[in-house]
């Protein structure tokens, strides 16, 4: 029997994961972006078992607003990306300072 | 089999899945290869979220992710030459860091979750279908009378991220020529073209043409 239990722990697994992965590629933007979206399937994870263990329609309403700002943002930080390329010619974060005091 | 028994089943294997293509997504060296795997993980999301009967949302993520942001994001993998090499310094530093505030996190938030309450907590019945509704149907009822204001902001937002997308993008080269379709359009035909007034046939030529030479 599938319980809420299961789909919390698995949120958390996935979101523990992007975490790792937000250290672990510290130079690579893109894969950082990919984290952030793995983050964000983790808290759509929780929201979509809430909604059914509930039964509340509001917890998927909110899924599909997460879904929507996502992908606004997916194509805005890729844009800044190819943006950041084109000028600097790398995308590592280290090399990323001008703004640096 | 038990129904029941075969959803755990189904649940275990596309959870396992799914954490398999999210760890390979950090740990891939070949960027497009992690791009791929991401697109294991949202489809593999998309089965488990079918698994307790959220239809919509389900074909939704595989729409939007797998359809849409997946193959923006493999564009610009492929678009960008990036030095696979280099983008990994680091990578060996900070594994451990990254091991232990992801391990520390897990342990953490499995306390607050609490495995032992795990068995308590049984998915009910399906609401849509106790409201006499298909998921889809459930889910625009809400989303059109309740939800109708935070539905129009975010087609706003989808806007607002396409203009400032292509805005960000766009940009002018001086070495390049363009149209300018207002001054095409604002364009006087007496600027263009000169009409002149002659006679009809041009006055014959006194001196006679120079012999043309043979060819072989």
């Amino acid at each position: 029997m599938i319980t809420l239990s299961h789909y919390i722990v698995l949120g958390a697994v996935l979101f523990c994961i992007a975490v790792a992965g937000l250290f672990i590629n510290r130079k690579n933007v893109i894969v950082l972006l990919m984290s952030i979206e793995l983050m964000l399937l983790a808290v759509n994870m929780n929201f979509v078992a809430f909604s059914r263990f509930l039964g509340d329609v509001s917890g998927q309403v909110f899924v599909f607003f997460i879904l929507t700002v996502a992908a606004a943002e997916a194509a805005i930080g890729l844009a800044i990306l190819v943006l950041l390329f084109r000028n600097r010619s790398t995308i590592n974060i280290a090399d990323i300072d001008s703004m640096k005091g | 089999m038990n129904p029941q028994l075969f959803q755990l089943i189904c649940f275990y294997a596309f959870g396992f899945v799914t954490v398999a293509a999210a760890l390979s997504v950090i740990t891939l060296k070949n960027t497009v290869h992690a791009v791929l795997a991401l697109v294991l993980t949202f489809f593999s999301a998309a089965c488990l979220w079918m698994l307790i009967d959220a239809e919509f949302l389900a074909l939704a993520l595989i729409v939007v992710y797998v359809g849409a942001v997946m193959v923006l994001f493999l564009f610009v993998v492929m678009m960008l030459d990036i030095d696979q090499e280099k983008m990994r310094e680091g990578f060996v530093k900070f594994l451990p860091v990254g091991l232990i505030v992801a391990a520390a996190m897990l342990v953490e938030m499995l306390g607050l979750i609490g495995v032992r309450a795990m068995h308590a907590q049984v998915m009910g019945a399906n609401p849509a279908t106790a409201a006499g509704l298909s998921n889809t149907a459930w889910l625009g009822q809400a989303l059109y009378t309740k939800f109708l204001l935070p539905f129009e902001i975010a087609a706003l937002i989808l806007t607002v991220g396409v203009v400032a997308a292509v805005a960000l993008t766009l940009r002018e080269r001086g070495d390049a020529r363009y149209e300018s379709a207002s001054q095409q359009v604002k364009v006087n035909p007496r600027d263009r073209v000169r009409i002149v007034k002659m006679a009809a046939e041009r006055p014959v030529d006194e001196t006679p043409a120079p012999p043309q030479e043979s060819t072989p």
